[in-house]
């Protein structure tokens, strides 16, 4: 079995994202944000005209997601990770305004791999495909802008004992390739 | 000569998008507890756990197995002796989309405009919609609901003949190890070989809809299906791609008549949230 999972609070502090190395698994409590594709374009270009953002990315945690719907009753819909190598354009941008962690699935390009170092921040990830399990530590979902997006909506979420594993981390370490030198044949 | 209404269309599409989203096939469900037991990694068999567990919310609460919920493929086998009835068929096929997805709660992926405005339709319109004409009587429906994130890591391949078997090899198995872990593994590889670029790719959907554990019925193909699954799982990527023993749940590959200067090849990657129902009217 895999160690106990290591708790963590987010907005993730310097102190505890130094703890996250690569290969370790976490459980997520706190407040994280939600954008996707066309949200990540949309900050960018704010960042690149000098607009305010709709939050301040300084310390914050930033998951790769478009729900399902929520059904009547329920906080939010499924919620897994979507694929995080098509926000790599827009990442680098973004850790350099502030933001410390991201959450999605599957590689990222190098260039990411050395902001992520450079920034000191840590790429997390989670299962992709477990999203009503996933949805259970959900516990709050608000719109915060972009709402005409729909499914691409900008998301604030507070989230309890959300499962991920530290795929990447601040002294360069890559799950992913890892991985590969352990399992292939 | 067999009437079937426009409107019976609508309502067995609609259900098939629901189920499809909500109850994993008995195949998958038991591939991956296979895989489970057999993963060798903390972290795979911690993620098949996970999918497991995933499963059975997705089930007992009619929540979607993945927020992806997928574009709608709809596959019609229609007897030669139907006369459907009421209206347009496509237009049917679409309302039962529509009505499915929207009472199911299920995400809306589908944007028009893709290289420009990507405004989002709104009812998950319209389905990509293959039909074939067959003897008979019946209609067979089949829903698949494919997630973006495996379909994304698909690819052609125009092999000329002189490739040969290992040619083919190559390509499935730097088309899997070049996707890591984008394609939600362990998944299932779709191979569609001959015929022309358009036709190859179906073929490799279309064959994501065999049951797993269902090899090809013709031996040399079948021996081709396992050296593949072979040679995939040795790569490593392992379930989400953190290293494990189990990258593909299987490898399906289908055949077809090639013109005598090509050997196209065609992979269509299937996450393992292998979403698929169908139902004969």
């Amino acid at each position: 079995m895999t160690e106990k999972p290591l708790k963590v609070l987010s907005p993730i502090s310097n102190a505890d994202i130094a703890k996250l190395k690569t290969g370790v698994s976490v459980l997520i409590s706190g407040i994280i944000y939600v954008g996707r594709d066309a949200a990540h374009r949309r900050l960018v270009q704010s960042l690149d005209k000098d607009e305010k953002l709709p939050f301040d990315l300084k310390g914050q945690t930033v998951y790769y997601m478009g729900p399902s719907p929520a059904p009547p009753g329920k906080v939010i819909g499924s919620a897994g990770p979507t694929t995080s190598s098509r926000m790599d354009a827009f990442t680098p941008r973004l850790l350099e305004a502030g933001l410390k962690a991201m959450i999605g699935k599957g590689d990222r390009s190098q260039t990411v791999c050395e902001a992520i170092k450079k920034y000191k921040a840590v790429y997390l990830v989670a299962t992709g495909g477990a999203a009503a399990l996933i949805s259970k530590s959900i516990k709050k979902s608000e719109i915060i802008a972009y709402e005409e997006l729909g499914a691409e909506a900008l998301l604030k979420l507070t989230v309890e004992d959300f499962p991920a594993v530290v795929a990447y981390d601040m002294y360069g370490g890559d799950l992913f390739e890892q991985a590969k030198a352990q399992y292939r044949r | 000569m067999r009437e079937i209404k426009t409107s019976k269309i609508t309502k067995a599409i609609e259900e098939l998008c629901q189920s499809a989203n909500f109850e994993l096939g008995a195949d998958v469900l038991q591939a991956l507890r296979k895989a489970e037991r057999e993963e060798e990694s903390p972290l795979g068999k911690e993620t098949l756990r996970q999918l497991l567990e995933n499963a059975r919310i997705a089930r007992e609460e009619s929540l979607p197995l993945c927020q992806d919920c997928g574009t709608a493929v709809v596959f019609l086998e229609i007897g030669q002796d139907v006369h459907i009835t009421g209206g347009d068929l496509n237009k049917a096929i679409a309302d039962g989309v529509s009505q499915g997805y929207t009472k199911g709660y299920l995400r809306k992926s589908m944007v028009r405009q893709p290289f420009s405005a990507r405004v989002n339709t709104k009812d998950n319109t319209p389905p990509v919609i293959h039909t074939e004409i067959v003897p008979g009587d019946h209609l067979k429906i089949t829903v698949m609901c494919k997630g973006g994130g495996a379909e994304n890591m698909s690819r052609l391949g125009m092999l000329t003949p002189g490739a040969g078997r290992q040619g083919i090899i190559d390509f499935v198995v730097k088309t899997v190890d070049e996707a890591g872990g984008k394609p939600c593994p362990p998944v299932i590889v779709g191979v569609g070989i001959g015929g022309t670029a358009d036709k190859v790719m179906e073929l490799a959907k279309r064959v994501l809809l065999r049951k797993i554990g269902e090899a090809n019925p013709d031996a040399e193909t079948a021996e081709l299906e396992k050296e593949l699954l072979k040679k995939i799982n040795d790569l490593g990527i392992g379930p989400g791609g953190l290293g494990g023993r189990v990258t593909a749940l299987a490898v399906h590959v289908e055949t077809m008549p090639a013109h005598i200067a090509s050997m196209p090849v065609a992979v269509n990657m299937q996450c393992h949230s292998a979403r698929h129902k169908e139902v004969v009217l």
